[in-house]
Order: C-alpha cells, then structure tokens, then sequence
C-alpha cells in the first residue's frame, strides 16, 4: 500500500465516523428532549423502531461509503495515474500514451492528454530534427578525427590534469589493455582504456608527473617545444616510448594533455643485442690484440733472444689468436643471450636536468640546493627520470645518515662528455658506503628508482664516482653523462582545447576529481559500471555460481557501448534446468572458460571508481559479495538499484521487471537474459530514471540512495 | 738504481711481454695478478711506477688507483692505466681518479715504453 492509499484510507474511516457520530448524537437529543415520563416507555421501545432506524441509518451509511469509494477510484487515482504518466510523457517518453477508460469526463482528459502528447511529440520531432542536423555536421567532424586517430600507428590518448582519459585509440587500447587470457595475479595485470578512466591505472604515475613538471618548465619559460619525452613500462610490462604535448586554454593554462605511445619492447631488444654483440667484440678483441701486439714487437725489437724465450712468445701469439677465433665463435652464437633493457635517450638541455632535480630535492627533501653552470645550452642525451629518481635517493641517505641539508649542483663539459656533480661539506662521507650506496636501488615512501645510480650511470654510457677535493674539503658525486648536439628546434603545434569544441568527452576538463565524495556529486556527472550476471542459479547462499558477468559503462550520461565488460565463466559445477531454460547458456558454452578466480579481480578493476548499476542489486551484489574473501578482492564501490529507483519514479505501478519499465519509459529492449543484453537495457533505463528523478528533486548519488532505500522493495534480501 | 715498475694484470700473457719489456729496458720489475695482489705489493715494493690494468676480478684497477692516491706514501709513485675499454668517459674517470697515464690496448709496445719513461721523467 504506497502513501496515497494510505491517506485515502484514513480520509473514509474519519469520513464514516463522523456521520456515525453525527446520528448517534442526533438520536440521543432526541432521547433526551422526550421528558422523563417517556424516558422509560422509549428505553422499552428501542428495540422495536429505533433499531429499525439505527439500522436503516447503517445500511444508508454504507451505501454512501461504497459510492464514494466507487467516485474515489474513478476520478481520484485515475487522475493521479494520468498526471504521473503525464510526468513521463514529458520527460522521459514522448510516445507513451494514456488508455482513456473510467467515467466519460475522465476519458475526454485521457483524450485530451493523448491530443497535447501528440503536439508535444511533434514539436519535439521538429526540434530534435534541427538539432540531429546541427550534430551532424559536428559528427562529421568528430568522425574525421575519430578515423584520423584510429589509422595512426601510435597510440594516442588525450587526458584532463586529473589523468582521466577523454579520447583514445584502438592502438593506445592495444598496447595498454590487459588481456583476460594472460596469466593474472591477484590483483590483475594491467589495466583497462576507457573514457573517464585514470591513465595511472595504466602508465606509471610518476613518469608522467616527471613529464608534467618537465612541460610546466617549458610553458614557464615559454619554449616553442613544450614537450617530453620518456619511457615507462606499463602496467601490463610493455615497454613504452612516450611523448607528452601540453593541451592549453586561451589563457595559455595547462588544461591536459596528449600522449603518443609506442611499443619498442621489441625495438629495445634488439638495440640491446646489437649493443652487447658491439661492446663484446671491441673488449674482447683489444685484449687479445694486445698480447699478440706485444709478442710480436717484443720477437722484433730483441732478435737476438734466446730459442727457449723465442718460443715463449710463439706460444703466446698462437694461444692469443686460437683464443680469439674460439670468442668471436661464441659471441655470435651467444649474443641473443644475456639480455638487459635499455632505455632510449633523449637530447635534453642540462639546465632543463638541474632544474627538475632541483625541483625534486627541494620539494621531496628540503634541501636547499644552488646550482653552478658554466654553458647554459649544454644539450645532454638522457633519460631524464631515471636520473632525477636516482640522484635523488642518494641524497636522501645523505640527508637522512649525515645531516647533509645544503648542496650544490655543478654542471660542465669536459670535451664531448658532460661532468654532472652533486656537492656538499661539512660532511665527510667514507668511500664504502657511497659504494653501497650507488650500487643499491632505493625505494622510500613510495618513491625512487628500481636501478642503482651506478646501472643507470651504465645505461647512459656513463660512468659516477666520489671524490673530496682536498683544498676545499668538499665532497662531491660525479655523474659523467653523454652529450649531444642540440635539435633544431621546431614548433609543434598546441593544441587549443577551446578551438577543437568536437573532441569526444572534453567537457570533462572542468570536472571535478572522480574520487572525494561521491556523494555530494549530480547523478548526471557521475561515471557508472551498469552490470548484470546470469548464474546456476538463484541461490547464492546454497553454492550457486556466477556463469556470465557483463558491464558497460556510464560517463557524462553518455552509455558507452565500445566499453563493455563481458565474459562467460566456467563454474565447475552444474547448471540448474531452471536457469538455462532463462539464460539459454550450456554446460558445452562454459567449458575452457576462465574460472571465477581469474574473471572477478579484473572486473573489480574494470568498475574501480565507478558507482555500480543493476536492477535488483541486492541479488547480483550478493553473488559478487560471496566471492570476496576467497579471491581477495573487495567492490566497495556505491551500489544503486534501478527497480529501487523506479519504484520511487512510479509507486503507483506495479509491474517493475525490466521489461515493464523499458516499456514505460521507451527504451527499446533487446537480448534480454544475455547478461550484456540486460546490463545494456538497464544502463539505458538508468539514464531516463536520472532525468526522472531530478524532477523530484532527486539529484545527488545520497539523495537517490536514500529515497531507494525507502521504497518498499528494499525490504528485499537475499 | 734502477727504477721499480709494479705490472698489475690478471692475463698472463700480457704479463710475460711487459715483464721481458720493461727488464730489458733497465726497470726493476714485480707482478701482481689482482687487485688485492696489487694493494698488498705496492706497500712493501714500493715502485716508482704501476702498469695497472682496469679490467680485474674483485677490486678493479679504479679502485686500487684510488687508493694509492688516498695513501700519503705513495703520493710520488706514478700510475699508467691499461685498458681494452677505450671509452673516453672511461679515460676521463682514470684521469681524475689520478691516474698519469691512460694506455688503451692494443698499444705499440715501443710507445708504451716510451710512455713509461716520459712518465717517471716527470715532476
């Protein structure tokens, strides 16, 4: 029983205990004003005609009662009925029409409302028309660039500040995404590409707060090529190359940026071979060239040399030369072995290193740092992060083991290498322990490198030693870093996040961060994971499993049907006939599919940061829930219901399947009980709801949750 | 007296040329095969100069090179580095580590003794 039958309830019981009340008190005035002397005679006539008119009274009463209630229904609640549907012509479904029955006055309203939503319908149409033809000229546009992107050998992905993703390609989708058939540990490898999703689920966050600081240095000093460069392993351990160009807005603020990847995992490997093949043939063939050298001018020089030492240097040249044949023998056949990564290098200006190492030791470590050069544009060919990271753990020991809390970065060339060197006083620290030092990776508070300084002194070609100056008793760290001859330098061009207004979902640059309160945000900002499951099934709590588990997602009330998540499941267990004569899925479909083990973790990972949608959540949260503390995993994510949230739309209708409200509100339903089907259907009955509910000044994620939570269904539990 | 010229290899046959070499050039010669080796025979050798070679097992010949420079006896005897790696950041290092003379290998065995002389000849 919903509010206004209650109410209506009331009304007739208060309604019939006046009139009772109103006769009562009538006969009793009359009993009263008979006198005395009649009293007695009327107390013995009372069974006789004034039972009769009691009685006549009652039977009068109930008459009335029942007509009343009869006119109630036919003008009160149909006419509440109507103004709901009339609701939901207006804001959710043009087409919907009222059935006119009942008394001839409420059909001529039906009638009348059918009329207006025709009108209403066609003026809608019109207005749609112009606008679909204004779209599509922007679609056209949209479409270019979407085709443009997509041919592109490189991945592309266009992110706000908060690292959300706006636009990407097929490739970036490639090379990122993590793929169900690997091997996935606990917590799923790699990461999923999708709109409004973080790129530091997918790119590791430090490289690219290094490249942001790095572009903020560029725009600060407002070089012509605001861009980095850098390479990163991604989540899913592809090694890629990267290139950061800032979006700006007309007031030249960095708004986003763009990112083009490419994968030289394989590029890098055989960099390295060629490298090791190099560097094995020149060491190993000097040394031996050497000794032979020397045996021969030493046969030369002393010819006169007794036999007996003669054929000491024979033997010499001959081991030397077999020697040599046997190591170019085993370096060609053994150069794919004992591979290491490499990085690629990219020309820098040293200043540019200073400054952002500078940056990191006063930011991270309070240090306060001065810096000494002697060229301003000496172009070093580096790998600006790995060096930053490195440099930065040592002085973190230095100041965290000996108090160092000042230091000097000096930068200079000695010929076509450049002496990077870290200098401080007051503070002699012995040999041993800046070796250890540079040999150990550091990794504290969640920062550092994997490498020590001294493999990334290697990886540059480089060499780091120590050193105390003795007239100055300073000590010093030397960093020899290659240098390069400076680019010409070229505009790239900016991208001007207002001029380009068709990029895909750029509205949210000026959206806030996804994570702080949830609860405060509209429903229409929020980003959703609409997700259905088909299961053995109904019984979770009896070892029924989840068979199939399907998503989409939400973003900027947009269903974005590319980002799906849909996956069949083997549950090692039968299927009740039941449930397959629903879903329609065989044991045959579910053999050699992944297990729950493995297909659970990555759909937390795909719904992370995202409210999740289902109707009847409280059935599929349950199947999810069950599984969490064996697998490890934890949805903590806001739930929200939508026949919850229909019932709150609608509480005077009473049908709330899927198909009932799909009807109502216009949504078109297709493969239904395919879990995608229903997570689809859902998602789009999601969206009508929102606009519904923001009439009812439903509209923050707390205001639907609470309004769900009072509706009769929510007493429902599996 | 003869100079003393201590020849730090852990190839033998490097070894046996520039010992015959740099006898029959008049120096008083002693051979140490690592870097261990070389640290514990300068001290009691005491020689005017060391052919050190970089490339050595355990302590590499930057390393004994350091240390001969942190040791105030040993601040006359001189040090000719010889190496395969021939990289300049490498020459560079041996260099500021205090090395005389950088020698990458193969080398012309009359400029090596040439470069040994010109070497104690300096101040």
């Amino acid at each position: 029983m919903n509010r206004s039958q209650f109410n209506y309830l009331i009304g007739l019981s208060a309604f019939f205990i006046f009139l009772l009340g109103i006769i009562s008190g009538l006969g009793f005035l009359w009993w009263m004003t008979a006198g005395s002397s009649n009293q007695m005679l009327n107390t013995e006539a009372l069974s006789s005609r004034e039972f009769l008119f009691i009685g006549l009274m009652l039977i009068l009463l109930l008459v009335v009662g029942y007509f009343l209630h009869r006119a109630f229904k036919a003008y009160f609640f149909t006419v509440k009925e109507l103004a709901e549907q009339m609701t939901l012509i207006l804001s959710a479904n043009p087409t919907h029409r009222v059935q006119p029955e009942g008394p001839s006055e409420v059909r001529q309203l039906g009638q009348t409302i059918n009329a207006f939503a025709d009108r209403f319908q066609s003026l809608l149409a019109d207005d749609e028309a112009k606008i679909l033809k204004a779209r599509a000229q922007l679609e056209e546009e949209r479409n270019r660039l979407a085709a443009l992107v997509s041919e592109l050998a490189e991945g592309v992905l266009v992110c706000n500040l908060e690292g959300q993703i706006l636009l990407y390609n097929s490739r970036a989708k490639q090379l990122l995404s993590s793929e169900l058939d690997k091997p996935v540990n606990g917590s799923g490898s790699g990461g999923f590409v999708g709109l409004g999703r973080s790129v530091f689920g997918l790119i590791d966050y430090d490289s690219i707060t290094h490249a942001l600081e790095d572009i903020g240095y560029h725009l600060e000093k407002e070089s012509i090529r605001p861009v980095s460069n850098f390479v990163t392993s991604a989540t899913n351990g592809q090694l890629i190359r990267a290139r950061m160009v800032p979006v700006l807005d007309q007031q030249k603020e960095l708004t986003g940026f763009v990112l083009t990847l490419e994968d030289i995992t394989q590029q890098s490997e055989v960099s390295t071979r060629r490298d090791i093949l190099l560097q094995s043939l020149t060491e190993g063939t000097r040394a031996s060239l050497a000794n032979i050298r020397a045996a021969i001018e030493t046969i030369e020089e002393y010819p006169e040399m007794d036999e007996e030492r003669l054929e000491v240097f024979r033997k010499i040249i001959r081991e030397e030369a077999e020697m040599l044949s046997e190591k170019l023998n085993v370096t060609i056949s053994d150069h794919t072995a004992d591979l290491r990564s490499n990085w690629q290098l990219d020309p820098m200006l040293g200043s540019n290193l200073i400054w952002a190492i500078r940056r990191r030791f006063e930011e991270k470590l309070v240090i306060e740092t001065s810096v000494e050069y002697e060229e301003e544009d000496l172009w070093l060919n580096v790998d600006s992060f790995a060096v930053v990271q490195a440099l930065t753990s040592i002085m973190r020991q230095l100041k965290d083991d000996f108090d160092v809390t000042k230091t000097t970065l000096r930068l200079k060339r000695t010929g076509r290498i450049a002496a990077l060197d870290m200098i401080w006083n007051d503070a002699p620290v012995d040999q041993e322990t800046l070796w250890v030092w540079q040999n150990q990776a550091s990794i504290a508070d969640g920062e550092g490198f994997p490498l020590p300084l001294k493999e990334v002194a290697e990886r540059h070609g480089g060499e780091i030693w120590c050193q105390t100056d003795k007239e100055t008793d300073k000590t010093y760290l030397r960093l020899l870093l290659p240098t390069t001859n400076p680019k010409p330098a070229w505009h790239v061009p900016i991208v001007q996040a207002n001029s380009r207004p068709e990029y895909y979902d750029f509205d949210l640059f000026h959206q806030a961060g996804q994570k702080p309160e949830l609860d405060d945000q509209p429903l229409s900002e929020l980003t959703y994971t609409v997700f259905d499951t088909e299961t053995t099934g109904l019984n979770p709590a009896q070892g029924d499993e989840i068979i199939s588990i399907s998503a989409v997602r939400i973003v900027n009330n947009r269903l974005l049907r590319q980002e799906v998540f849909d996956q069949l499941i083997d549950p090692q267990r039968s299927i009740s006939r039941a449930s397959r004569e629903i879903h329609g899925i065989s044991p045959d479909m579910l053999k050699g599919q992944p297990k729950i083990e493995q297909v659970l973790p990555q759909f937390c990972k795909f719904s992370e940061d995202t409210v999740l949608v289902a109707h009847n959540a409280a059935f599929d949260m349950r199947m999810l829930q069950i599984k969490e503390a064996a697998l490890g995993v934890k949805f903590i994510n806001p739930v929200l219901d939508t026949l919850l949230l229909a019932a709150v739309v609608h509480p005077n209708q009473q049908d709330q399947s899927i198909e009932a409200i799909a009807q109502r509100l216009g949504v078109n339903v297709f493969g239904r009980h395919t879990s995608l089907g229903d997570a689809i259907v859902t998602g789009e009955i999601f969206l009508k709801l929102i606009s519904l509910l923001a009439e009812q000044g439903i509209e923050t994620l707390e205001q639907a949750r609470a309004a769900a939570e009072k509706t009769y269904y929510a007493r429902i539990s599996y | 007296m003869a100079k003393k010229v201590l020849i730090v290899d852990d190839e033998q046959n490097i070894v046996i040329s520039l010992e015959f070499l740099m006898q029959r050039a008049g120096y008083e010669v002693a051979i140490a095969r690592n870097g261990e080796d070389a640290l514990e025979v300068v001290g009691q050798f005491r020689p005017d100069l060391v052919l050190l070679d970089v490339m050595m097992p355990k302590i590499n010949g930057f390393d004994v090179c350091q240390k001969i420079r942190d040791n105030p006896d040993l601040q006359n005897t001189k040090v000719i580095m010889l190496t395969a790696k021939g990289r300049e950041v490498e020459v560079a290092k041996g260099m500021a580590l205090g090395a005389n003379s950088y020698v990458i290998k193969p080398f012309s065995t009359r400029e090596l003794v040439a470069e040994v002389q010109r070497v104690l000849e300096e101040e």
